[in-house]
C-alpha cells in the first residue's frame, strides 16, 4: 500500500449556487476522504475560498487537485506545503465546574470564556488542529455538554 | 431584442448552426416545443424514448464532429436521458442536453414530474446549469456549447424551469464566451515536446498508443503522417478504431482485453509508449503493475487529470493531440531515422504470424466474425458502423476493415446496451450518403427497439444486423469461463419474430441462416432504403478471443477455449 498523508487543499471557486455540491460530490463520487471542509466568501470578490483537509497517497492527492481543477467554476487549487493552519473550537460546559481551572486550561490554548449563562458557559479556542485535539481531550474532565469544531483554515506562509 | 426564454432557446440553436435536435416533448418543456413548431431553421427528430434522443445526438456528434443537441422534459423524461449523458461523459462526446423543469415556484415542493435534475446530472456531465432567470439564458446556452466542444469534449446539461421559458428578457448572443475559471490548455509545452522527441529518437521499440482523443481532435491525418514518416508501429484502443486504415502496415491492431495477441505483446515489449489521447483504461491495460513494464511513457492528453492517473507518465504533455502533433512532426523529420526500427518491425511481424486474429469456420451455423468481415467486404468505406454492447461489439472492433475516423461509433466507457440503434440513426442523419449499419446482439437490440418507429417516420434507413446467438453472449462467455458454465439468466431462447417486428413498424426484416441469404438480405435492405433488421442465426457458443481475463496481464492471453 502507498503511504497516505494528511493534506490541506485550498480551492478558490466562483461564488455561485451548487459549487459546494460539485466539490462534495467529486469527493464522494471518486472515493476521496474529507476530514474537514470550510467555506466562506472572499471579501470584495466574486469568489469563495474552500479549505479542505483530506488524506491519501501522493497519487491520490495529485488526482484530487487535478479533478478539482477540472470543475468549471474552480479558479485555483492550492495544495499547501508550508502553511499556517488554524482551527477553532467552542465547548459548552456546565456552570458547576471550576471556573478558575477552566479559564487556566483555556488560556493555555490561546482561548477564552466567551459566554456565561445561568446554567452553562461557552469557551472558545483557536489553535493548530492537533492542539485543538489536545485541548478537547483535556477539557473532558469538566464534563462538556457540547463541542463544535470549525474545521481548518489555512494560508501559505 | 426582448423575447421569451423559449424563443431564446430557438435563437441560440440557430446561432450555433444546429441543423437537428433529437427530442421528446412533455409538460415542462412545452413552451420551447411551441417555438419549435413555429420555426423552419432546424429539424426536430422525435425519438420514441428520451434515452434514444440522447444516444441519437451522441451518434450524430460522433459522426459529424459537431455538438449534438437533445431536448427532453422534466422528471421521467430527464431521468430516461441520464444514461445518454453518462455515456457521452465517459466517451467525451460533445453534447448539449436541454431539459424542462417545473416552474421556479414549485421547485423543492415534490411537484408533478419534478426531480432534482442538476443534482442527478452533476457527476455525469462536464458541466450543468439550472437557469433561474431568462436574462442568463443567452450566456448559459453559449457557454454550454462552448464547454461541450472545447477542451476534453463532453455533455453539458441545461435545465430550464417552465416559467423561465415564458419569461421575457433581453437576448444578446453576440458576446464572446469568457470564462475566467475555464481555459483549456491546447498547445503542448515546447520543452516537454522536445524532450519527448529525444526519447523517441533514442528508442529501439517505440509504439504509438492511439486513443479516442485522436478522433475527437481530428488528428487522424496527422497521426497517419507521423507514423508513416517515422515508421513507428501503432496500436489503437477501441475508441480510436479508424485512425489508421485497417490495411496500414504500421497498424498492429486493437489492444486490450480483446485486442490482438500482437498488439498486446507489442505493448508488453515496447521501450517507449507514445500515448496520444488515450487514458489507460482498465480494459486496455489489464494488470497495471505489468503494463508496458519495460517502457517509458509519453502521454499527450488535453485532460491533465488523465495524465499519470493510472500509469505514471515520464513525459507528460498537456495539450490537444492535433496541436502537439503539429509541433512534433517538424522535429520528427529532423531527428527520427525511419530505418531504425527494422528489428522491431520483425518482432511484431512474428507476433502477428504466431497468433493472428482469426476464427474457424465450422458447423452449419454462420460464424459471427464472418458476418462482420462480410459487411466489410461488401460495404467497406461506404458504411458507417455503430454497435451495441457485448460480443458482437468486440467482433466488430476486431474484424471490421475501418478506413477512416468517425466511421466507428460505439459505447466504449459506459458500455451501454441499447446505444447502437439510436446512435446509428444520428449517424445516418449526419451522413446520409453512406449506409448506416448497426451491428447488434439479440439482447441489446430490444433495449431501444421502439426506435424502428423513428427510423420509419424520419426516413433514416438504418440496417440493424443482429448477430443472434440466443444468448446474452458476453455474459454467457464469462459464465462459461469463470462460473463453471452456470448460464444464469443469459439464455435468450425465447425471442420475438424479428422479421414480423420490423414489418409491424413499417420496416423490412430478414431471417438469415446462410452466407447466400446474408448477401441477398443486405443487398435487398440497401435497395429498399427503409429501416431493416437482418436477423442472422450465428453459432451459439462462439467466444470472443483472444482474451485477457479481467485483472490479468496483457502478455498472458487466453488464445483459445477448449471444452473441458
Amino acid at each position: 500500500m502507498e503511504q497516505t498523508e494528511r493534506r490541506v487543499i485550498s480551492v478558490i471557486v466562483m461564488n455561485e449556487a451548487s459549487v459546494l455540491s460539485r466539490i462534495a460530490g467529486l469527493f464522494s463520487g471518486r472515493g476521496y476522504n474529507i476530514e474537514s471542509l470550510t467555506v466562506a466568501p472572499i471579501p470584495d470578490s466574486k469568489y469563495s475560498r474552500i479549505t479542505i483537509v483530506t488524506s491519501g497517497s501522493v497519487r491520490v492527492i495529485e488526482q484530487i487537485t487535478k479533478q478539482l481543477h477540472k470543475l468549471i467554476p474552480v479558479l485555483k487549487v492550492y495544495e499547501h506545503a508550508d502553511l499556517v493552519e488554524k482551527e477553532m473550537a467552542m465547548v459548552k460546559i456546565p456552570m458547576n465546574e471550576s471556573l478558575g481551572d477552566i479559564e487556566a486550561l483555556t488560556h493555555a490554548y490561546n482561548g477564552s470564556i466567551v459566554n456565561v449563562g445561568s446554567d452553562t458557559m461557552i469557551v472558545m479556542v483557536t489553535d493548530e488542529p492537533t492542539r485543538i485535539g489536545h485541548f478537547l481531550e483535556a477539557i473532558k474532565r469538566f464534563h462538556p455538554k457540547e463541542i463544535v469544531r470549525s474545521g481548518s483554515v489555512a494560508l501559505e506562509r | 431584442m426582448q423575447i421569451s426564454g423559449a424563443q431564446m432557446v430557438i435563437e441560440a440553436l440557430i446561432a450555433e448552426e444546429v441543423e437537428v435536435v433529437f427530442g421528446y416533448p412533455g409538460g415542462a418543456i412545452m413552451n420551447v416545443y411551441d417555438e419549435i413548431y413555429k420555426q423552419r431553421s432546424f429539424q426536430h427528430i422525435l425519438t420514441r424514448h428520451e434515452q434514444a434522443a440522447v444516444h441519437a445526438a451522441e451518434g450524430y456528434a460522433k459522426a459529424s464532429g459537431k455538438v449534438g443537441v437533445a431536448m427532453i422534459t422534466s422528471g421521467p423524461g430527464f431521468t430516461n436521458g441520464v444514461t445518454g449523458l453518462a455515456d457521452a461523459y465517459m466517451d467525451s462526446i460533445p453534447l448539449v442536453l436541454i431539459s424542462g423543469q417545473v416552474p421556479m415556484s414549485l421547485i423543492g415542493t415534490d411537484a408533478f414530474q419534478e426531480i432534482d435534475a442538476v443534482g442527478i446530472s452533476r457527476p455525469c456531465t462536464k458541466h450543468n446549469y439550472l437557469v433561474t432567470d431568462a436574462a442568463d439564458l443567452p450566456r448559459i446556452l453559449k457557454e454550454a456549447f462552448y464547454i461541450a466542444r472545447t477542451g476534453r469534449p463532453g455533455p453539458v446539461h441545461v435545465d430550464i424551469p417552465k416559467d423561465v421559458t415564458a419569461q421575457i428578457a433581453k437576448f444578446d448572443y453576440s458576446k464572446e464566451v469568457d470564462l475566467e475559471t475555464y481555459k483549456p490548455t491546447t498547445k503542448g509545452n515546447t520543452r516537454q515536446i522536445k524532450k519527448a522527441m529525444e526519447a523517441i529518437a533514442n528508442a529501439k521499440r517505440p509504439l504509438l498508443y492511439l486513443g479516442g482523443g485522436v478522433i475527437n481532435s481530428n488528428a487522424a491525418e496527422l497521426v497517419r503522417e507521423f507514423s508513416k514518416m517515422t515508421q513507428i508501429p501503432a496500436v489503437e484502443t477501441f475508441m480510436a478504431r479508424g485512425t489508421l486504415r485497417y490495411d496500414d502496415p504500421l497498424l498492429i491492431s486493437m489492444l486490450g482485453m480483446h485486442g490482438s495477441y500482437a498488439a498486446n505483446m507489442a505493448m508488453s515489449e515496447t521501450d517507449l509508449v507514445i500515448g496520444l489521447g488515450a487514458r489507460f483504461d482498465d480494459r486496455v491495460t489489464g494488470k497495471l503493475s505489468e503494463f508496458a513494464k519495460n517502457a517509458q511513457i509519453i502521454h499527450v492528453d488535453i485532460d491533465p487529470a488523465s495524465i499519470s492517473k493510472l500509469v505514471n507518465a515520464h513525459f507528460p504533455i498537456v495539450g490537444d493531440v492535433k496541436n502537439v502533433l503539429e509541433q512534433m512532426i517538424p522535429l520528427a523529420k529532423e531527428q527520427v531515422d525511419p530505418l531504425r526500427y527494422t528489428q522491431w518491425h520483425n518482432t511484431i511481424a512474428n507476433f502477428n504470424k504466431l497468433h493472428p486474429l482469426s476464427y474457424k469456420e465450422e458447423g452449419d451455423r454462420l460464424k459471427p466474425q464472418w458476418v462482420v468481415e462480410r459487411i466489410g467486404q461488401l460495404l467497406g468505406d461506404g458504411a458507417n458502423i455503430s454497435t451495441d454492447v457485448g460480443q458482437h461489439q468486440m467482433w466488430t472492433a476486431q474484424f471490421y476493415p475501418f478506413t477512416r475516423p468517425r466511421q466507428w461509433v460505439s459505447s466504449g466507457g459506459l458500455g451501454t446496451m441499447g446505444f447502437g440503434f439510436p446512435a446509428a440513426l444520428g449517424v445516418k442523419r449526419a451522413d446520409m450518403e453512406r449506409v448506416s449499419i448497426n451491428i447488434t446482439g439479440d439482447g441489446s437490440i430490444l433495449m431501444n427497439i421502439q426506435e424502428l418507429m423513428t427510423a420509419v417516420e424520419f426516413k433514416l434507413p438504418v440496417i440493424n444486423v443482429i448477430l443472434n446467438n440466443n444468448f446474452l453472449g458476453m455474459v454467457r462467455q464469462w459464465q462459461t469461463l469463470f462460473y463453471d458454465k452456470r448460464h444464469s439468466q443469459t439464455d435468450l431462447s425465447i425471442q420475438p419474430d424479428f422479421v414480423k417486428l420490423a414489418d409491424a413498424f413499417g420496416g423490412v426484416g430478414y431471417r438469415v441462416t446462410t452466407k447466400e441469404e446474408f448477401d441477398a438480405a443486405l443487398k435487398d435492405a440497401i435497395e429498399k432504403n427503409v429501416v431493416a433488421i437482418i436477423d442472422v442465426a450465428v453459432n451459439r457458443f462462439e467466444n470472443v478471443l483472444p482474451m485477457v481475463p479481467a485483472g490479468g496481464s496483457l502478455f498472458n492471453m487466453m488464445l483459445e477455449y477448449k471444452e473441458k
